[in-house]
Parts: structure tokens; C-alpha cells; sequence
């Protein structure tokens, strides 16, 4: 027997006193925070901003991103797991709180989390006006190397693959812009 | 192991020119599969020690002076994949309207009256039998810009993770024989053999006399492969 999956349906506007009350400052506990980092987590400290655009190039002010990567050693949190519980690998950020509705993680740059693969980072896009969330995946421009040996990235129209890598933009601080439509539409994926 | 791919005649699409914001906003060129791999098959996990105790009653965790206005009720159902088996230790994240209809969220700018009790936000986790249970009030409907005299519908918000960040889902549950519901364009978005399992449904078994109506809302998640592909990471 199968049962139907439950329909998708949008964030709405008003996310943020629910998933992200203390960026916002509401007087809720926030689950989840933009700054993953862990006292007892040794690796590179990185930031990760960006800017959701929408099709006329508006940088969009109640977007909701979360990510899930892996920790410097390439290792996923699993339920049960007794060792680096500490850094869960996953963040979340809304775009309305910040300068230029920006969202900015603070984290470590993940490790490799198999053979041939390069770091990534899975990226989680929801707004009002978006009726499904989208997935995509953030990526590291200096991983040229192992970037090019990837095979999710070698699997997307060369055209498009700049979409989906993040340019450091000053030491330990990465940009990964996310556009929704246009010419530069970020590549999506179905998971 | 993996999991069964987005159901896409189960879910709305990214454009849907009748919700005006999907315009700029959903995009348009197709999603580029992707096999999965560990990344999509793990997922956070926020267990029953994560919550507070008050946090799956929103009648009580936004109480300043007193009771919060409105309709009381509870909300449950149980959370299961496609097969039908249960999600035990999942994490319901929740969020809505008060009874006027009007978002504790500083854009709210619908002029109706907040409720000093009332915060409208809450979550819960799955037991054993993938059963949850939450008390609230009943939201109002609001109007929005969408069309000319455009009304949501009263529903909640529920946000779930489920085993892996493939399983994620944002929804909305709506109450049954609400007269909105066939204007809504973000509900009518929603493919039409689908539409029903985002509205609830009346419960006297869950209605607790002289305190609160219930209402049964069962989340359906994506289910495992049953015959796992031979994948490159």
C-alpha cells in the first residue's frame, strides 16, 4: 500500500518568529541558529554569505535558507551518534534580518564525505512565492581540483556549474548568491 | 538506501501565475536530478529532549496576563511515509495566526488586534507510533494583496525534517468546509487529488468536552527505496 506524500506548501511570509526567532528577536528558542560553530570542533573557520535575487534582480527580504553539510573531517551527524555532537551541520538563516538582505552562516568548511567527492554543502530555499522548497549546493571555488572530479557537479551543463560555487570573497569568507530566475538561475535540484 | 522522489503530481508547482508572487520568484529551468548520497540521506535531528514543556501548547507559551482569545484546539495525527510506516522522534515545528487572524510577526500589518496571550508559534515531537499532539487556537482568516478582496484561509504552518533532508517538508493544514478554500490560489495550487490531504479533519474522538475541538492532521513523507540502485556516491 502507498500512501500519497503530503503536498508541499509555501513558508508564507511570517517564518520567522516560528524557525528563526532569535535572529529576529522574538522571545522564542531558536532550534537552529546561522553560526554553527562548536568550542569542541577543530577545523578551518569559514562565513558564508549571500543574497537570494528574485527575477527582476531584487535581493529578496523574507527568504528562509538552511544548510547541512558535513563536519571537517567529512563526517554527517547520524541520531545515536556519540562522538562530535557538538557541530550538528546544520544552520539556518533568514534574509530579513540583515544588511542588504544578506544571509550569512558562520561554520567550518566541510571535508570531502566520500571518494571523488568534492566539499559541498546542501542548501535549502524556502520564501513566500516559492510553493515547493528547493534544493541545491554550495561548493568551493578553491577545490578546483577535486571540484572538477565531482560527479554532481560534472553531471550539470558546464554553463550553469559557476551557479552552484562559492568565490571567496576575503580570507575564510565565501559569497554564494542564490538567483531564483534569469540568466544566471541558480541550478536546482531534484532530490 | 535512498528515498522515493518528490512526488510532483502530490505537490504545486514552482510557478502558478493565479499566486502572483511565484512570477519572480519560483524557478523555471528544470531541477537537475540528483542521485542521492549520504548528503541527502542524513538529516538534523531534533529529538523530544530538545523542546520545553510548554512548547506544544501555544495556549500557554505566550501567556502575559491570562488565557489567549479564540477557539481552543488540538491538533494530531500521526506522522508516516508512504508505506505507512511510522516516523518516530520527528520534530513538528509550528506556526500561525491568532484568532483575529493576525500574525504575531512584526511585517503583519493586517488591521486586526494582536493577542497579548497569544505568541503563535510552537513544536512538538513524534512518539513510538509516529503520533503527535499539539493545543492551540483556532487562526483567524486574513486578507492579502494577492487579488482584489483575497482571503487565506485559516490554516497552520508545519515544518518537518523527517530522517533526512530529503524527506523535508513545509506545509500548511487547513480546517474543513472552509468557503476559502476553493479562492485560495496557494491552495489551489496544489494538485487537485492531493488538495484534500492538507485539510483536516473534524475528530470528537480528539475533542476533549467542555475544553477544546479536535482536529486530525496525518503527514504523509517521502518513503525509502525498496530496491536500492547500485549508486556512485
Amino acid at each position: 500500500m502507498s500512501k500519497g506524500q503530503t503536498p508541499s506548501q509555501t513558508v508564507g511570509p511570517f517564518f520567522a518568529y516560528g524557525l528563526t526567532p532569535e535572529q529576529y528577536g522574538y522571545a522564542f528558542r531558536s532550534l537552529a541558529s546561522a553560526d554553527l560553530r562548536d568550542p569542541a570542533t577543530e577545523g578551518q573557520e569559514i562565513r558564508i554569505v549571500g543574497q537570494i535575487f528574485d527575477g527582476a534582480g531584487a535581493a529578496i527580504p523574507d527568504a528562509l535558507v538552511e544548510i547541512w553539510q558535513a563536519d571537517p573531517e567529512g563526517r554527517y551527524l547520524q541520531p545515536g551518534d556519540t562522538g562530535n555532537r557538538g557541530f550538528t551541520g546544520f544552520g539556518r538563516c533568514g534574509t530579513g534580518s540583515g544588511a542588504e538582505n544578506e544571509f550569512a552562516f558562520a561554520t567550518y568548511k566541510p571535508g570531502a564525505v566520500g571518494a571523488g567527492q568534492a566539499p559541498h554543502i546542501c542548501v535549502i530555499v524556502f520564501m513566500r512565492g516559492l510553493l515547493s522548497h528547493l534544493y541545491t549546493r554550495i561548493y568551493f571555488a578553491d577545490e578546483s581540483a577535486a571540484n572538477a572530479q565531482d560527479p554532481v557537479l560534472g553531471a550539470v551543463d558546464p554553463e550553469r556549474r559557476a551557479t552552484l560555487i562559492a568565490e571567496a570573497v576575503e580570507p575564510g569568507t565565501y559569497r554564494f548568491d542564490i538567483h531564483m530566475q534569469g540568466e544566471r538561475e541558480t541550478v536546482f535540484f531534484d532530490v | 538506501m535512498s528515498f522515493r522522489a518528490r512526488d510532483w503530481s502530490s505537490h504545486p508547482p514552482l510557478l502558478y501565475p493565479d499566486y502572483k508572487s511565484t512570477g519572480l520568484r519560483g524557478a523555471t529551468r528544470p531541477l537537475v536530478p540528483l542521485p542521492q548520497g549520504s548528503t541527502e540521506t542524513t538529516g538534523p535531528h531534533y529529538g523530544a529532549e530538545t523542546l520545553s514543556p510548554a512548547d506544544a501548547d501555544l495556549t500557554l507559551n505566550g501567556r502575559s496576563s491570562g488565557e489567549p482569545l479564540g477557539e481552543r484546539i488540538i491538533v494530531t495525527g500521526r506522522v508516516t511515509d508512504e508505506d505507512d510506516k511510522p516516523q518516530a522522534g520527528m520534530l513538528i515545528e509550528i506556526w500561525q495566526a491568532n484568532a483575529a487572524g493576525r500574525y504575531i510577526h512584526k511585517a503583519d500589518q493586517h488591521d486586526a488586534p494582536l493577542d497579548p496571550n497569544f505568541f503563535g508559534a510552537g513544536r512538538c515531537v513524534t512518539d513510538a507510533e509516529g503520533r503527535y499532539r499539539f493545543t492551540s487556537i483556532k487562526p483567524g482568516a486574513y486578507p492579502w494583496g494577492n487579488h482584489d478582496n483575497a482571503w487565506r484561509p485559516a490554516h497552520i504552518h508545519l515544518s518537518l525534517f523527517g530522517p533526512s533532508v530529503a524527506t523535508r517538508l513545509v506545509t500548511q493544514m487547513y480546517f474543513p468546509g472552509d468557503p476559502l478554500l476553493d479562492l485560495d490560489p496557494i491552495f489551489q495550487a496544489t494538485p487537485a487529488p492531493a488538495r484534500d490531504r492538507v485539510v483536516s479533519t473534524f475528530d470528537l474522538a480528539t475533542t476533549e468536552a467542555g475544553f477544546a475541538l479536535g482536529y486530525r492532521f496525518d503527514i504523509v513523507l517521502r518513503g525509502r527505496d525498496e530496491t536500492p540502485m547500485e549508486r556512485k556516491p
